[in-house]
């Protein structure tokens, strides 16, 4: 099975090209912009788990390593697509367009941290596993009835596959042939179950066999080939080609969250041959000569002055309000609740 | 309330610890006994409730599950009928849900439906509860869910000796059991908890304070805070009498009854929703069995009637001491 879906890539480790059919598409400019993406989702993400060791944020989840999967994949979505995040998936997300001050007040506990930008269609990240795939068939199903031309990609990890979800969604996206892509990021560990443990398949990508859904495998770390794939699976999707299931293999470098212990459980010369996405795109833009010390110095400045402003914002945000409590739950609030809310609010002036 | 102590050698332990050392016995006395769950293994568990148990059991017995409850309980559901005491751990009750079904059409009628020839003697283990700023849904606090449910009992321990022994308790049952964990109370006290095996009875709840003016009825997370409460309540003149409730399903109806037929006065804390909460059934129960002897209306402190709020406002959901002194007030002064 596992040489029916041998590991796509376009460039190496070392940062040469591999498939050359990619050559001309390979600019500088594109080099930049991923780069430019995977730097600053990088810097939320270790801002994201510094802020938690002060006490400053609740528990994190890190997804460093996993750089050019999200921002590969979520560079190639198009402006009206749908995009059905997990808790590890904040650097697609601000990839495609979520809010930095809105990410940071999710992991501080705050529900305004689910809402995205105006006319921005990012799911609220799913914390239950697995149950976001289901969603994402819905959406790009009813994309597909409205007859647009957009389609709905959805997140999820390695772990997620053994959930019922998973299995529905796929079943309904080919019985339905909804512009589904299936972006699974196979980073080789559900907290401390291995894949291999996870599922006797070799590799995810074959599931999608079973429901008769085009898949690849790839190499989550190639952020062009995460890019081009899913790109070409967007395009499918899009002209009315149907589903696809993309596996793009990839690393955690650190613990599952900042309240996890990779090292009870996970052998520590693991993943240590695992170049680190950034440094490959780097070394594949030096190689070419895309490199320019002062403009990636520039990138850099940029993303740190970026984290730091959303980080003030977040921690100089109004306090959370009590009605958001109640507010949110119904159109209209039913009568028990409004007293609810009024007897509260009445108690917390008595108590102040 | 120890029952079946055999020997004097206690431990200070955490609840977390006396439930480690409740599964660690179960895995020394019955060969049958199996551990399913996500993360169990290695791993010890989130909450380290399983620390050390692979070490000692090996993968054969403790076993680290695919991502999946409908799976470990539907697998354990089979495992049960057929020879084994499946001992499984749902990584928070938040997440229990996809194996609702399972509980629900399954777990609990096992019995039932095959008139006593097949039986599902497992345990169903399951952190609840919010107060430790967990992430969204990791909160919850489903147990109305299942107390509305016939054929599985429903116990929650509310200190660490009584964790060890009703869990050891729940292991033997004959029938289902969900036993829920108050995640707050994991670390929160150590207490002195007798080495060897012994059981709390299933069905009994316990008073841990004994007062004349009022009753105050919780359980898990909840005692510590009617317990404070009562302490201010006393502090004021109020007399409180404390009823850890413990087993949620089938109810220990004399306990409460005798109380409340003592004071006349009750409040109920729960930190679920009120609506559809068990609370409503205690009240019920109330009403049955001591309605003449009612000195003021039955007082509910609870959740509001919505979803767990994200952590920046978990503690405005949440019952606290403050809004159970209230309670207890109005109840006295009505
Ligand atoms: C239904 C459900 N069960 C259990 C959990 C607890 N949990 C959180 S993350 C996780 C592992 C997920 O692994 P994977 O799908 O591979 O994604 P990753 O975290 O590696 O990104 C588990 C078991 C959960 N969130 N939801």
């Amino acid at each position: 099975m596992n040489n029916q879906f041998p590991i796509t890539k376009i460039i190496d480790d070392d940062g040469t090209l591999l498939d050359t059919s990619y050559e001309e598409q390979l600019t500088e400019a594109l080099s930049y912009h991923l780069y430019h993406h995977m730097y600053r989702i990088r810097t939320f993400d270790r801002k994201a788990i510094s802020l938690q060791r002060q006490g400053r944020i609740g528990t994190y989840p890190p997804f460093e390593g996993q750089e050019a999967a999200q921002v590969g994949s979520a560079y190639a979505l198009g402006e009206d697509d749908w995009v059905f995040p997990t808790y590890r998936d904040h650097g697609a997300t601000l990839t495609f367009g979520a809010d930095m001050t809105r990410m940071f007040m999710y992991w501080n506990g705050r529900v305004e941290g689910c809402v995205p930008p105006e006319g921005k269609r990012i799911f609220p990240a799913a914390v239950p596993i697995a149950t976001q795939i289901p969603h994402a068939v819905g959406a790009a199903w009813a994309e597909k009835k409205k007859g647009t031309d957009n389609i709905a990609l959805v997140y999820f990890g390695d772990g997620a596959t053994s959930e019922g979800d998973f299995h529905e969604g796929l079943n309904f996206a080919g019985v339905f042939q909804t512009p589904t892509v299936f972006f699974n990021q196979n980073n080789g560990y559900a907290i401390s179950v291995p894949f291999e443990k996870q599922t006797n398949s070799a590799t995810i990508a074959q599931k999608a066999i079973a429901y008769d859904i085009p898949s690849v495998r790839i190499d989550g770390n190639d952020c062009f080939a995460v890019y081009f794939t899913t790109k070409e699976a967007i395009d499918a999707a899009r002209k009315g080609k149907g589903p696809t299931l993309i596996e793009a293999v990839t690393w955690r470098t650190g613990a599952h969250t900042t309240a996890d212990d990779p090292s009870k459980y996970r052998p520590e010369h693991l993943g240590t041959d695992t170049v680190d996405p950034l440094e490959r795109l780097e070394r594949f833009m030096k190689t070419y000569g895309h490199w320019n010390d002062e403009k990636i110095a520039e990138i850099e400045q940029t993303c740190q002055a970026e984290v730091e402003t959303a980080v003030e914002q977040m921690e100089n945000a109004s306090q959370p309000n009590v009605d958001d409590m109640f507010n949110h739950v119904f159109a209209e609030l039913p009568d028990h609740l409004a007293n609810q809310k009024l007897a509260y609010e009445a108690f917390l002036k008595e108590e102040s | 309330m120890v029952q079946t102590q055999t020997a004097s050698a206690t431990k200070q332990l955490t609840m977390v610890q006396a439930i480690n050392d409740a599964l660690k016995l179960k895995l020394e006395q019955d060969e049958t006994t199996l551990l399913l769950g996500e993360d169990i293994g290695k791993n010890g568990g989130v909450f380290r409730a399983t620390g050390g148990l692979y070490d000692t059991f090996g993968a054969d017995r403790v076993i680290d599950t695919p991502l999946s409850e409908s799976g470990i309980v539907g697998t354990a559901v089979g495992l049960a009928v057929n020879g084994f005491k499946p001992i499984v751990e749902m990584q928070f009750m938040g997440f229990i849900y996809p194996a609702y079904d399972q509980i629900m059409t399954h777990v609990s009628r096992m019995r039932m439906k095959s008139m006593g020839r097949f039986t599902v003697p497992m345990v169903i283990r399951a952190p609840y509860g919010a107060g430790i700023r967990a992430p969204e849904v990791h909160s919850d606090s489903a147990e109305a869910l299942f107390t509305h449910m016939p054929g599985i009992k429903v116990v929650c321990p509310a200190s660490p000796r009584q964790a060890k022994g009703l869990l050891m308790a729940a292991i033997e049952d004959p029938d289902p059991v969900l036993f829920m964990e108050p995640m707050r109370s994991y670390r929160a006290q150590r207490e002195t908890v007798p080495t060897d095996a012994y059981t709390c009875e299933i069905g009994k709840g316990r008073r841990l304070h004994e007062g004349s003016d009022i009753s105050l009825i919780a359980w898990g997370a909840m005692v510590a805070i009617a317990e404070a409460a009562a302490r201010k309540a006393e502090a004021k003149g109020i007399s409180c009498d404390v009823i850890d409730v413990q087993t949620l399903y089938p109810l220990d109806r004399d306990l409460i009854a005798e109380s409340v037929q003592k004071t006349g006065r009750a409040v109920i804390v729960h930190e679920a929703q009120g609506t559809g909460g068990l609370g409503n059934d205690i009240v019920s129960l109330i009403n049955d069995e001591a309605f003449l002897y009612l000195r003021a209306p039955i007082e509910r402190v609870t959740g509001f009637d919505v979803p767990v709020p994200f952590f920046a406002l978990e503690d405005q959901y949440m019952p606290n001491t403050a809004r159970v002194l209230k309670q207890i007030e109005r109840a006295v002064n009505f």
